[in-house]
């Protein structure tokens, strides 16, 4: 039958273009004659800095392409395991199971208590936020603040700052009673902004930009300690983690060089203005 | 006969061309289709394999990082999303139409139909963030703590009643005038001249609006995660917060791996359903009411 036969040609045109556009042949031979492309992949916390790094690593190093890409801590973790990519970058700590990989922190990132900046609330111990997030106190009252509902803003499945969250004040997520839940650090800050009952967790390099450029929230400290960028770096801060280069074996050649480079006093002012904390004070 | 075969074969080379490039285009069509829901069973099969289709209903909460996988109480805060945003931004999308075609004066029914169309045109991320920043924070006032279903509906019911409203009008529009002048002559009023007239003629397009804005409230996914919560839940009422489909998607998707991943497919799987469920139901129903009682 002319049909089908057309039908199954027409098939494997889709198909071939298909192929083409996912695993395009062009873009390997390209990345070859320009010289060495390092990809790293993963935290979407780490990836504007780690690419604003990259930038200015091409401009030292000419001829060579950094490419970032997001997609999650675990992904940047199970990117460096598979060799999809050269670098994974993890917004926390390696975990026992993950020891075999070679870990380097480039900075550090404090996760920050938020309230609207019009809650009289002004410090909240760590059991009175557990009782809050397990919606065992549901009324501002039972913590000194104003008799109105709390709603509590929580983060989804599988972002790290959830996960390092839930491990600090020793919870699961099954436990938390949420009113909101919310994807990225942005959206948490303008829920908590928008609701003056409201309690959320962020980034502290993020809340910290925002509450200094009119936004209405406030960073509360924890165990006594301020939530800033400098108690952060101190490492008395107790709810931060560290931003860390991932790979699968000893970093050598330009994974080494870049990662170096990362490391040194040459990305500072990159850190700084991501409001991130660098490592050296 | 024979003139008019010999007619086609003078004609048939770019008859041939044409007519090939035409099924080449279609097929493609088709083809993208099929693509996409081969795509969809493929990533999500690792999740039928290793959880099981009945586990998707029967599990009690969606907790995909601690082996939990219920999707039920998204499909129903999907459904109920949209079904509330359909009743909502029917009767104001036909209504407006039938004010801006016969009951406002030329000028400001062309004005309206303009801001209307302007209306259709804005990207869901801003009305999503206008209901974040605006919407949610005056019904948290009202009726604590603010994201919720009925965040989602109005939001949605704005979004889709452009939709409505220009489909209903451009049909309402090609009603024969001659219709129109008998009604008048046989001494209608405006009112019944338009629920008896004008409404039964145009109704595959009003029908044809509302499942177009249907879909696209089923798919809407920035404006809705960002002003329903995203609690999963099945909502006892309009002031629960609720999570959709599409909402489930675009917040884990970013970070999922193994079975998580493959159960947001199966997420995009369960929507594919329900969008087919309504073409299906839309398809009964204009065989059963439009055509029988248009003629």
């Amino acid at each position: 039958m002319p049909f089908s036969s057309f039908f199954i040609f027409a098939l494997r045109v889709i198909l071939v273009s298909h192929i083409l556009w996912a695993f395009p042949p062009w873009e390997y031979l390209s990345a070859r004659a320009e010289g060495t492309r390092l990809i790293i992949t993963g935290s979407s916390t780490m990836a504007p800095l780690v690419s604003e790094i990259g930038k200015r690593f091409e401009t030292l190093h000419p001829g060579n392409r950094v490419d970032v890409q997001t997609g999650g801590s675990s992904r940047g973790i199970a990117d460096a395991v598979t060799g999809l990519a050269d670098i994974g970058m993890a917004s926390r700590a390696l975990k026992p199971q993950e020891a075999h990989l070679f870990g380097s922190v480039i900075a550090y990132d404090g996760i920050t208590i938020i309230l609207h900046r019009d809650n009289p609330v002004q410090i909240l111990t760590d059991a009175q936020i557990r009782d809050i997030y397990t919606g065992t106190s549901t009324n501002w009252k039972t913590v000194g603040g104003n008799d109105a509902p709390t709603m509590v803003v929580n983060k989804a499945e599988g972002r790290s700052t959830l996960e390092l969250f839930l491990q600090y004040f020793n919870l699961k997520n099954r436990d938390i009673h949420a009113h909101v839940v919310i994807g990225d650090n942005e959206q948490g800050i303008k829920t908590v902004a928008g609701n003056p009952h409201a309690i959320g967790y962020v980034s502290i390099g993020t809340a910290q930009y925002d509450a200094n450029h009119g936004i209405r929230i406030r960073l509360l400290p924890l165990q006594h300690i301020p939530a800033t960028i400098e108690t952060v770096r101190e490492g008395t801060f107790p709810l931060s983690r560290p931003l860390t280069l991932v790979t699968q074996s000893p970093p050598a050649g330009l994974i080494k060089t870049f990662i170096d480079f990362a490391q040194s006093l040459q990305v500072h002012d990159l850190i700084l203005k991501q409001y991130f904390v660098p490592l050296q004070g | 006969m024979i003139s008019s075969s010999s007619n086609i074969s003078s004609r048939s080379k770019g008859d041939f061309l044409l007519s090939w490039s035409v099924r080449l285009l279609a097929l493609t069509t088709g083809g993208l289709l099929l693509l996409v829901v081969a795509f969809l069973f493929h990533e999500s099969w690792p999740a039928l394999q290793h959880i099981g289709l009945s586990r998707f209903f029967s599990d009690p909460d969606w907790y995909p990082t601690d082996n939990s996988y219920r999707l039920t109480s998204m499909v129903w805060g999907t459904i109920l999303a949209t079904t509330g945003a359909v009743l909502l931004a029917s009767p104001l999308g036909i209504l407006s139409a039938l004010f801006c075609h016969f009951y406002a004066p030329p000028l400001l029914g062309r004005w309206y139909r303009h801001m209307v169309e302007l209306l259709a045109g804005i990207p869901s991320v801003v009305f999503g963030f206008w209901g974040l920043v605006v919407l949610v924070p005056m019904i948290g006032r009202w009726h604590p703590p603010g994201p919720s279903l009925l965040a989602g509906i109005l939001i949605l019911t704005f979004m889709i009643m452009p939709t409505i409203m220009l489909v209903a009008h451009t049909s309402i529009a090609h009603v024969p005038v001659a219709y129109i002048h008998s009604a008048s002559a046989l001494g209608f009023s405006r009112w019944s001249m338009m629920w008896h007239v004008i409404l039964p003629t145009s109704k595959v397009g009003i029908f044809t609006g509302i499942l177009l804005g249907m879909a696209r409230a089923l798919g809407e996914t920035m404006a809705v995660l960002m002003v329903c919560g995203n609690v999963v839940q099945t909502p006892s009422h309009l002031f629960d917060p609720i999570r959709t489909l599409t909402a489930n998607i675009a917040l884990e998707m970013a970070y999922a791996l193994g079975d998580h991943r493959a159960a947001l497919f199966m997420s995009g799987l369960f929507l594919m359903g329900l969008v087919v469920l309504v073409v299906c139901m839309a398809e009964a129903l204009r065989h059963r009411n439009i055509y029988v009682a248009t003629k």
